[in-house]
């Protein structure tokens, strides 16, 4: 033997999962389907939260105040995803960014689209940190993240 | 602090992509060396810690049952901490504590991963909670670009300048990967190279990412009086720590990042270092990717907030700067996760023992390790000495 050659041996591991929500996130995307953006407020430090929370993350208190915040934000940060891996849930390239809605004190993780992709450079030219983006609702709500479409530049 | 604690001997693997090997067979690889550079036999092991990525990782659950035998753990207690990507850090953290705490005198850990044999980037975004975050999560890239590209935004850095920095990271820790015989990537590139390589995440390109290796690690702590009689040139942990923060995304700040920053300063004040550029020698700094090197420069206290592109450029931090970082190579270079944060422990204790061959800083004394871990959310720090 010249080359030494290593077996292997192929594998595939699926499991299903059926995962509660519980009930902040449940109303969370009740609002959703009446296209409401609902964040929780800290009566302790007074952040604004999305998504809410049942507690605050920092002071440990129960969140019980809903309060809706603006549809429209500020990009805080963004990545343009040209990076296919297994069960990945969106289709390639598209842009994740981090959007301060106005009315939180959090950046919240969505995509911005609505623009065309495919070219990187017309990319740049158009999604710009610090630049305002606003909600686009899908027509059929199914009660997950995507219920809102995307975000797209505001113009 | 508890008791003093030594660190006598460390092994690792020939990093890479090592289907020569089964997965516990490669675990036993490194546990021999460390063995063997200690001068013990397993007899003289109290214990055994072992730490690895999440478990779809390889499609093993809870590998601390695989391993068992690999890592000699038969009729001895034996312990599993996994956080992600510091685990490295969190395993060898509680080796000390374990041996701080008395109720051990030798304490083996091992730290692996074979990322070859799965899907890396698939297995991180599980990390990503399932309800909100993880549609849009595109593995470590996508996270830690965005967190690069907040940076340079929030200290108003300029593209040209952030580029031209991380491309120098990358040459300079390929360079030094040379100099690694146990490295997984080892081919010197150009700044050219690294700027017209492929995009994966803009402005993050192939050649500003580690690659996925195949490795295993393996430290030994012991007890003071054990050291000494077992060691002729023990290294000793100075000082280390561990923070966390918010595991939303967008949540914190990750421009300043609190748990790196708190992290290096709670070490710092164990180890009685109040100038880190002046006072350590080396420095191994998990650095998965080119731009994010720069933002724990900035939150380990080497350089000022905005500027650790500047102090980059002008060879602060190269073999032959100031201050060191990752002579190894780096985790840039190579990257086998549940392992990465001990090989940077590891290499820290081969630099102030005078035992890192080519990759050795002339007269380290002192050096600090790191790993990060999550989605920016987990950070640790050991600092190790040549002295108690």
């Amino acid at each position: 033997m010249t080359k030494e050659e290593h077996r292997i041996v192929k594998g595939q591991i699926m499991v299903p999962y059926e995962l509660a929500l519980g009930r902040t996130w449940s109303n969370f995307y009740d609002y959703l389907k009446e296209e409401k953006i609902m964040g929780k407020k800290c009566r302790k430090c007074e952040r604004v939260l999305v998504p809410p929370r049942s507690f605050c993350p920092r002071c440990f208190e129960d969140m019980d105040e809903w309060v809706e915040v603006s549809q429209e934000g500020v990009v805080e940060t963004w990545v343009y995803v040209n990076m296919p891996f297994f069960a990945q849930e969106i289709k390639i390239p598209f842009i994740s960014a981090q959007i301060r809605l106005d009315g939180s004190d959090t950046g919240f993780i969505h995509q911005i689209a609505g623009i065309d992709l495919s070219d990187f450079d017309r990319v740049r030219e158009t999604v710009k940190l610090g630049g305002r983006v606003k909600a686009v609702w899908s027509k059929e709500k199914k009660g997950n993240i995507l219920d809102i479409a995307y975000f797209e530049p505001v113009k | 602090m508890g008791k003093a604690v030594a660190i006598i001997g460390t092994g690792q693997t020939k990093h890479g992509k090592r289907s020569d090997v089964c997965y516990p067979d490669l675990v036993r690889e490194a546990v021999t060396a460390a063995l063997e550079d200690a001068g013990i036999t397993l007899k003289d092991i109290d214990g055994v810690v072992l730490g690895t990525m999440p478990s779809m990782m390889e499609g093993i659950s809870s590998t601390h049952f695989y391993f068992a035998e690999a890592m000699g753990a038969l009729r001895k207690p034996v312990m599993k901490v996994e956080t992600c990507g510091s685990t490295g850090q969190s395993i060898g953290h509680c080796g000390f504590y374990w041996v701080a705490s008395g109720m051990a005198d030798i304490v083996l850990v091992v730290g692996s991963e074979k990322m070859s044999e799965g899907d890396g980037q698939a297995t991180m975004t599980t990390v990503f909670d399932p309800f909100f975050q993880r549609t849009f999560a595109a593995g470590a890239p996508g996270v830690f670009t965005m967190q690069s590209m907040e940076w340079m935004y929030r200290f108003k850095i300029p593209e040209e300048k952030g580029r031209e920095a991380a491309a120098m990271i990358s040459v300079s820790n390929h360079d030094n990967a040379m100099d690694n015989p146990y490295a997984h990537i080892r081919t010197r590139v150009t700044m050219d190279d690294v700027k017209n390589s492929r995009i994966i995440t803009y402005p993050v390109r192939l050649l500003d990412v580690c690659p996925a290796s195949d490795g295993a690690c393996a430290v030994i702590f012991a007890s003071q009086e054990k050291a000494k009689k077992i060691s002729m040139k023990p290294a000793w942990i100075k000082g280390l720590a561990f923070r966390g923060e918010e595991f939303f995304y967008g949540e914190s700040d990750k421009a300043i990042w609190m748990s790196a920053t708190e992290a290096a300063r709670e070490a710092y004040g164990q180890a009685g270092i109040r100038n880190p550029l002046k006072e350590l020698d080396v420095a191994e700094v998990y650095n998965p990717f080119t731009y994010q090197e720069m933002i724990f420069y900035e939150c380990f206290g080497f350089c000022p907030r905005g500027e650790a592109p500047d102090y980059v450029l002008k060879g602060t931090f190269k073999k032959n700067g100031q201050l060191p970082c990752c002579p190894s190579g780096g985790t840039l270079c190579t990257n086998p996760i549940g392992a990465t944060g001990l090989i940077r422990l590891a290499e820290a204790v081969l630099q102030v023992t005078g035992k890192a061959g080519a990759r050795q800083v002339e007269g380290a004394k002192l050096a600090l390790s790191h790993a990060m871990g999550g989605v920016d959310q987990f950070n640790a720090v050991t600092i190790v000495g040549s002295k108690l």
